[in-house]
């Protein structure tokens, strides 16, 4: 299948994470060490290899930045030191501001028991 | 100042008031009492990561400017993500002067803010308050098991973290004074689950399972933290597991240790419970 090379789309995300995401030899580390893998549709440096391809569409169909938490394990033990949760921030915040939102507001029945860090957490993360 | 300037946050005014209670207790029991600050803002929470999203720094950055405007120059959060967050927004404007000019400008009624207030963690300033930790032993938890859980905040990214990234120790050190048993977590520094406890709890679920499915499996009788968020996550989710484990903050464990009746009353798993069992509670 041929994909679309959105090189914009490339630069947008280096510029939003200050990260070069060229520099990603695929060694596996950030997936190896991530505690929500499991749940992503796509492994973190697949992710990254889909970027440098500037498969935007391909992107916008998977989980993964969505699922990433920002709780920077992968940040601290890369060893091509590239702040990885930079890089996820920077596709969600491209999505974000496209207008997809991804929190359901009337569909959380607990939110009284929730405390508020998590709700403005994940408002934060997850609305634009 | 005679203690400390303190930063409360949201979360620890309402449903983690038991940590600021206990930790109040703690910080004026050892002589260095926390004074909460005149004005501050809620910090966001989590740290906006991309490089043109200023906004978002502005909460943090306007309540180091409060603790400056209080003629201080360090500023103690109890909160794990407060901390995290405070820190980052510190280190970023100093890294990038150009972006703390910009906020300056922007709040143009305020006064600028100089970057050198200095962010710390309660754990930084209980860490060198160990001699006088130990001398307001009067209950020693000798017969409770306990396994420490630092979670993220505290540790990650690098310019964060208050100890070794992977293998900390500040949390084992301070509760080997109270004389319990402190047992290891490998899953100690791993995730929670955070805010997908929001809308995808079953991510939660599953992290809950294996952290505390992993203390269960060694012995310990609590887990000890101090992330509001964690707490919740830690406690909150037992309910779909076959566990019972309380999630304690640290300062609760310190203030039983002391013998201060503070805290314990807002858990979803009961600690005194567990505390009468063990004989450090009538």
């Amino acid at each position: 299948m041929k994909v679309k090379r959105d090189i914009e789309f490339l630069e947008k995300v280096e510029e939003l994470s200050g990260q070069s995401v060229n520099a990603c030899i695929r060694c596996g580390t950030c997936s190896a060490g991530c505690p929500f893998v499991e749940e992503m549709d796509v492994l973190p440096e697949r992710i990254f290899k889909k970027i440098v391809l500037g498969d935007k569409e391909g992107i916008l169909e998977k989980n993964t930045m969505w699922i990433c938490a920002a709780c920077f394990t992968c940040s601290v033990r890369c060893p091509r030191d590239i702040d990885i949760a930079k890089i996820m921030e920077a596709v969600r915040q491209i999505m974000l501001r496209e207008d997809i939102d991804m929190v359901d507001i009337e569909n959380i029945d607990n939110i009284r028991e929730l405390p508020q860090l998590a709700i403005v957490g994940c408002f934060r993360k997850e609305t634009g | 100042m005679e203690g400390y300037l303190y930063y409360p946050g949201c979360t620890l005014k309402t449903k983690a008031s038991d940590y600021e209670e206990s930790a109040m207790a703690v910080m004026e029991a050892l002589g260095k009492p926390l004074v909460e600050m005149d004005d501050w803002y809620c910090c966001g929470a989590v740290q906006s990561l991309t490089t043109d999203d200023l906004m978002h720094q502005l909460a943090p950055i306007r309540t180091m400017c409060c603790a400056q405007e209080q003629g201080e120059k360090e500023l103690v959060t109890l909160c794990d993500m407060c901390y995290n967050v405070l820190k980052q927004a510190n280190e970023r404007v100093r890294e990038n002067p150009d972006d703390l000019e910009t906020m300056n400008e922007f709040q143009d009624e305020d006064p600028d803010y100089l970057a050198e207030v200095e962010i710390y963690h309660l754990f930084q300033i209980l860490q060198d308050m160990k001699d006088d930790i130990k001398k307001k032993i009067v209950n020693p938890l000798s017969s409770l098991r306990v396994t420490p859980y630092y979670g993220c905040m505290l540790l990650r990214p690098e310019k964060a973290a208050i100890d070794d990234t992977e293998d900390p120790s500040v949390m084992e050190e301070l509760l080997e004074l109270t004389g319990a048993e402190v047992i290891d977590n490998p899953k100690r520094t791993e995730c929670c689950g955070s805010y997908h406890t929001v809308n995808r709890s079953d991510i939660v679920e599953k992290r809950v399972k294996e952290i505390v499915g992993r203390a269960v499996e060694d012995g310990a009788d609590v887990i000890v933290l101090s992330c509001p968020l964690c707490q919740f996550n830690l406690e909150y989710h037992q309910r779909t597991t076959e566990f019972e484990v309380p999630v304690l903050y640290l300062t609760e464990l310190l203030a039983l240790a002391f013998g201060i009746s503070v805290g314990m009353k807002k858990h979803k798993i009961d600690p005194i419970k567990k505390f009468k069992e063990k004989d450090i509670l009538e």
